[in-house]
């Protein structure tokens, strides 16, 4: 493995001193790499600074593409390619093809969100994943920094500033790319 | 903060005072100038004056041959009598049920947050369980309206209907007066009336409970009120979820005697159900422009956007799974509901801008979340959802009365003012009665936390 990267970790065990370390570690003009946490800590996305999903726009484009879909297919279908007569209707009777559009929709919004946030966050099942730390899976959070994008910062610094916002420990880690 | 009341101040007061009058004005205007055709309008002066003469004689519901043969012959063969004066009667129908459920729904909603022992609305409680007042004025004006409308709005009440050797004896009317009489058909339907007494008396009793607990637990505290508070929500929603339904039957469907929909009752409520949230948040988003409630942040809105938006959607499914099934069976004797509708030149535009206002409005509108955090889209699609299903009931109730005879104008708004007025008049004066924010609820920590 060619690369390694240098990290510190913070490890928390309550989230609200966490939530008031973030704050202050990137107060302090420290880049936070990333906060691994056993649960979803409410707020947390906000103290790291971290922008809006973008989630919500695939989600509508993946709906807005199962609604058009549904609709082409269904008047292609029954209007142009084998029109039929159903119930005495109109070939294309829109209020018949309601149903079959909304389920996709549905289903084309859900797919097609759960595969762009798979994609996005680079998660698939061959993938090997790094823990920091496996206590995140249990009882702790851990804060970690990354040496490389804090370049301007002594090691020790980093190491005092966290130990001084409540970590109950303080390690180093490195990674290997 | 958490102690202070609403102020209804002389000047709201005044305000709504002249709401009130300026939709009786229009209700005037309305009557002066009745917009319907003009070989119409010599008719409704004529019937409003016979129908004044009746009401002299002090009896409402008359056997007398003259009576029944005068409003009979105005509905013989499907043929529906025009005028004002039956205009506003069912004008008057329409805003009792469409105001009784918002009262309704008051309770409901109260009764919901209580029975899920929900966290994130403490602080907003207040505003259903002041709705929920008007219950009791509600109550009394539909009993009366009745009396005064029963003729002109139920065809099922003439009890020759239920005359074999009669010639407007209805087969299938009479089939149903089970639903409407005990025993014989015609005459008084007391097991009609009799649920409407029961219903009314069971919800503003089971109010008045939730009421005093609510309130007692502002005084003296502890956690006992909140878990008197669920069993009693919950014995509400298990009578509410028949009753509603059943009302829905009576009040609205009972309209057009002839037809039937399953789904009607569920149709109803999911009306009153967006028509109350929309209410709900319109005054939550109100009184926090006015200083109010500095606790309910936008995380709180947000719910209440969300409430909004979602059942929008599901009153929608549930008007589309009415409208479809009937469409694609074409069974006549259910699909005539949709052809007074949507192949009536009078009600087709009514029966789009329903679909507009109701569902592709509320949809796009507060689909984004920053839609539901503002205050300036909460408020618009509020206005837009109350109004909408103002004009939903509209459509369910006069093409069955009025046929093609209907109008919308200055009598509708009019009446849709005078009695929205007096509504929040009596939702105001309840809510600056008592503390805006529960002052003991067990459950303000979570509220405050809350975080979406």
């Amino acid at each position: 493995m060619s690369d390694t990267k240098k990290f510190v970790l913070g490890v928390f065990d309550d989230e609200d001193v966490l939530l008031k370390a973030v704050g202050k570690v990137r107060g302090a003009g420290v880049k936070i790499h990333e906060v691994y946490s056993p649960f979803p800590v409410h707020g947390l996305d906000e103290e790291l600074g971290y922008k809006r999903s973008r989630l919500p726009i695939a989600a509508f484009m993946f709906g807005a593409l199962g609604t058009t879909l549904a609709l082409v297919m269904q008047i292609w279908m029954l209007g142009v390619d084998w029109p039929m007569i159903i119930g005495g209707k109109n070939h294309v009777a829109l209020p018949d093809f309601v149903p079959v559009t909304f389920e996709l929709t549905v289903l084309l919004a859900s797919f097609g969100m759960v595969g762009t946030f798979l994609v996005s966050s680079d998660l698939k099942p061959w993938k090997d994943p790094k823990l920091m730390d496996i206590r995140i899976t249990d009882d702790k959070h851990i804060m970690a920094i990354d040496l490389g994008t804090n370049k301007a910062m002594e090691a020790a610094t980093i190491n005092a500033l966290l130990k001084d916002s409540g970590a109950v420990e303080v390690n180093d880690k490195d990674v290997d790319e | 903060m958490a102690n202070e009341k609403f102020d209804f101040s002389a000047g709201l007061k005044k305000k709504i005072f002249i709401a009130f009058a300026v939709g009786a004005v229009m209700l005037l205007i309305g009557a002066l100038n009745p917009q319907s055709n003009e070989h119409h309008a010599e008719e409704a002066d004529t019937h409003a004056t016979e129908e004044h003469h009746d009401e002299g004689h002090g009896s409402v519901i008359t056997d007398s041959d003259d009576f029944q043969a005068m409003t009979v012959s105005d509905e013989a063969e499907g043929e529906h009598a025009g005028g004002w004066f039956k205009r506003f009667k069912v004008d008057l129908w329409i805003n009792n049920v469409y105001f009784t459920g918002l009262a309704l729904i008051g309770i409901f909603f109260f009764a919901i947050q209580y029975a899920a022992q929900a966290g994130w609305s403490a602080y907003i409680v207040r505003i259903p369980l002041a709705m929920a007042h008007w219950i009791v004025p509600a109550g009394i004006l539909m009993l009366l309206t009745w009396f005064f409308v029963n003729h002109d709005v139920f065809h099922w009440t003439h009890s020759d209907l239920y005359d074999p050797s009669s010639s407007h004896y209805d087969e299938l009317i009479a089939g149903k007066s089970g639903f409407f009489f005990f025993g014989e058909g015609g005459g008084f339907p007391t097991f009609f009336i009799a649920r409407m007494v029961i219903f009314f008396a069971l919800w503003a009793w089971l109010f008045s409970r939730l009421k005093k607990l609510s309130l007692a637990e502002d005084e003296l505290g502890g956690d006992s009120y909140w878990f008197k508070m669920r069993k009693v929500s919950a014995i509400f929603l298990v009578i509410f979820a028949v009753s509603s339904s059943v009302s829905a039957w009576d009040w609205v469907m009972s309209v057009d005697t002839h037809w039937f929909s399953t789904m009607f009752g569920w149709y109803v409520f999911a009306s009153w159900f967006v028509t109350g949230l929309a209410f709900i948040t319109l005054v939550t988003v109100l009184l926090k422009e006015a200083g109010y409630l500095p606790q309910v942040t936008s995380n709180h809105l947000h719910d209440l956007g969300k409430f909004v938006f979602a059942f929008s959607i599901f009153w929608t499914y549930i008007w589309f799974s009415q409208f479809l099934l009937i469409y694609y069976a074409n069974i006549p004797e259910e699909s005539v509901y949709f052809v007074e509708r949507f192949l009536s030149d009078k009600y087709a535009p009514f029966f789009f801008v329903n679909i507009i206002m109701n569902f592709f409005f509320p949809f796009l509108a507060l689909m984004t979340r920053d839609a539901k955090r503002l205050y300036v889209f909460l408020k618009m699609v509020c206005i837009v959802v109350m109004l909408g299903h103002f004009i939903d009931f509209y459509l369910m109730m006069t093409p069955g009365t009025m046929g093609e005879n209907g109008f919308f104008g200055f009598t509708e708004i009019g009446m849709y003012l005078m009695f929205g007025s007096a509504f929040v008049f009596v939702v105001l004066k309840a809510l600056s009665s008592f503390a805006l924010v529960p002052k003991n609820h067990p459950m303000l920590g979570e509220a405050k936390h809350h975080h979406i």
